[in-house]
């Protein structure tokens, strides 16, 4: 299966682990994901806080070369830049914005490529043909599934779980054989792009997502998004000194847990890159 | 817990100036403020509501009552983290996610943005002025960019130093590149920009 690709620039930046994660638990599974040619940033918060037709024109112009590559079906796994990318494409349904569009990022655009989330790329795939190709069953792991905020937000635009109670993380980890947790801080916020700006917010939101899933039992948080796993894992030494209270809490990206199911080991998934490596 | 108090104090302002810019908000966040009736669920699952001087129900009823230019001027609308809790749990539909974005935009076009806020505010320009100069995020150049905005604001050159200590980590994981990844056709990407901001606006 050939799918396109749009990596954004966290996961050309300080969360490249989380393309070596990709690629190689992708490939273990036969899907090759080719980059959209030539794609530029999504304009990401910055955009859309300080100018509303910039945060449109980016995304659609990664979706206008996405188009001429021919691709049907885009896998943008950050899900901001997806987010963006289904607000561009919305907003193109209506005519006048999408010829308007078109004009500022200088592509004809249809806006009826597909994007898709890594969740929704591994229900493509199938979790029964994923659960026999698991070669090593998940047993030791206990995780809390934690979605954030933009992988289900808004509701309209990414339909493909409950946006207050999801599961579809779960489903995938019953079908590699990990244990999952039941806890309350499944779609709060990290605190996203606050990382630099305002450290307090992310160090705040980060010790009450740990914490919680401290408190229900988890050993391991399993996460989709570049910017949940900075706050979480890379921060996580920061909350601990904070709080005084120690978590050395596993921050799995999905695709690590795949991986490591099917047999990868943590040097070709990266988890070895990561800042808290612990158990 | 839902404060009002500040909002009983703001006398209703319905000039005809009031309603061009209400107006102007509401068309840049598709949403409409008058059908919002106070229930406070957008306040009570928003994670940062605590720390705004003005919390998401608040500014929306500011709105309402003709007071956008307060709401302009609030540190708020810079805390908010647009996680979307509070448009995804509201009962009629409106979206004070999209709200806060337009109240940042036009507070930053007019020139009357919170002074507290300035950090977010360098972040933020910094991220977009890096990707208007390469087409993708050079996450070394944005933490030059932003940390040299905030001490020229500021004169704290302490603040140069925060965190540098993750540099080595980072370096030692693999994950911060010296060289600068861009995309091929960075004048497109300017043009682009050119044609969404309005000059005079950086």
């Amino acid at each position: 299966m050939n799918i396109g690709y749009y990596p954004g620039c966290a996961l050309h930046g300080s969360s490249n682990d989380y393309e070596q994660s990709l690629k190689a638990c992708l490939g273990a599974l036969d899907v090759n994901l080719k980059e959209v040619s030539d794609w530029i940033c999504c304009g990401a918060t910055a955009a859309h806080s300080l100018n509303h037709k910039l945060s449109m024109a980016l995304p659609a112009r990664n979706l206008a070369m996405a188009e001429r590559d021919g691709f049907k079906q885009v896998f943008a796994p950050c899900p901001l830049c997806s987010v963006q990318l289904l607000k561009a494409r919305e907003a193109m349904k209506n005519s006048d914005v999408r010829r308007e569009l078109s004009q500022v990022v200088e592509a004809e655009i249809k806006g009826d490529a597909e994007v898709l989330n890594l969740i929704q790329l591994l229900q493509n795939i199938g979790l029964d043909r994923l659960k026999t190709a698991v070669k090593q069953p998940l047993e030791s792991i206990t995780a809390a599934c934690y979605y954030g905020c933009l992988l289900l937000r808004p509701p309209k635009l990414v339909n493909f779980d409950d946006c207050e109670q999801p599961s579809s993380m779960e489903s995938v980890l019953a079908a590699l054989g990990a244990k999952t947790v039941d806890w309350n801080y499944k779609t709060e916020c990290c605190g996203a792009g606050m990382t630099m700006a305002s450290e307090e917010t992310v160090v705040e939101l980060a010790y009450k997502i740990l914490n919680n899933a401290s408190e229900h039992g988890a050993t391991s948080v399993v996460v989709t998004c570049p910017m949940c796993h900075l706050n979480l894992d890379m921060k996580q030494a920061a909350v601990e000194k904070r709080y005084g209270k120690k978590f050395n809490m596993t921050v799995y990206y999905l695709s690590d847990l795949v991986g490591l199911a099917l047999g990868l080991s943590t040097q070709q998934l990266g988890i070895d890159r990561h800042f808290v490596t612990g158990r | 817990m839902v404060k009002v108090s500040k909002i009983t104090n703001t006398t209703s302002a319905s000039t005809p100036e009031a309603d061009i810019l209400l107006a102007q908000i509401e068309t840049l966040a598709h949403t409409k403020t008058a059908n919002c009736y106070q229930c406070g669920k957008c306040t009570a699952g928003c994670p940062v509501s605590e720390h705004m001087e003005l919390m998401p129900n608040q500014i929306v009823r500011l709105l309402q009552l003709g007071r956008a230019d307060k709401a302009l001027r609030s540190s708020s609308i810079w805390k908010c983290v647009s996680c979307l809790t509070c448009s995804t749990r509201c009962p009629q539909e409106v979206d004070p996610a999209a709200l806060m974005d337009a109240l940042r935009q036009l507070s930053l076009e007019q020139g009357i943005a919170s002074l507290e806020a300035q950090p977010v505010i360098a972040f933020q320009k910094a991220f977009l002025e890096n990707v208007r100069r390469n087409g993708r995020l050079h996450e070394l150049e944005l933490i030059a960019l932003f940390k040299g905005a905030v001490v020229f604001g500021s004169r704290q050159l302490s603040f140069l130093f925060k965190d540098a200590m993750l540099a080595p980590q980072l370096m030692k994981r693999k994950k911060l590149h010296l060289a600068q990844e861009r995309s091929e056709d960075r004048e497109v990407v300017a043009r682009i920009y050119a044609r969404c901001i309005k000059t005079g606006e950086k």
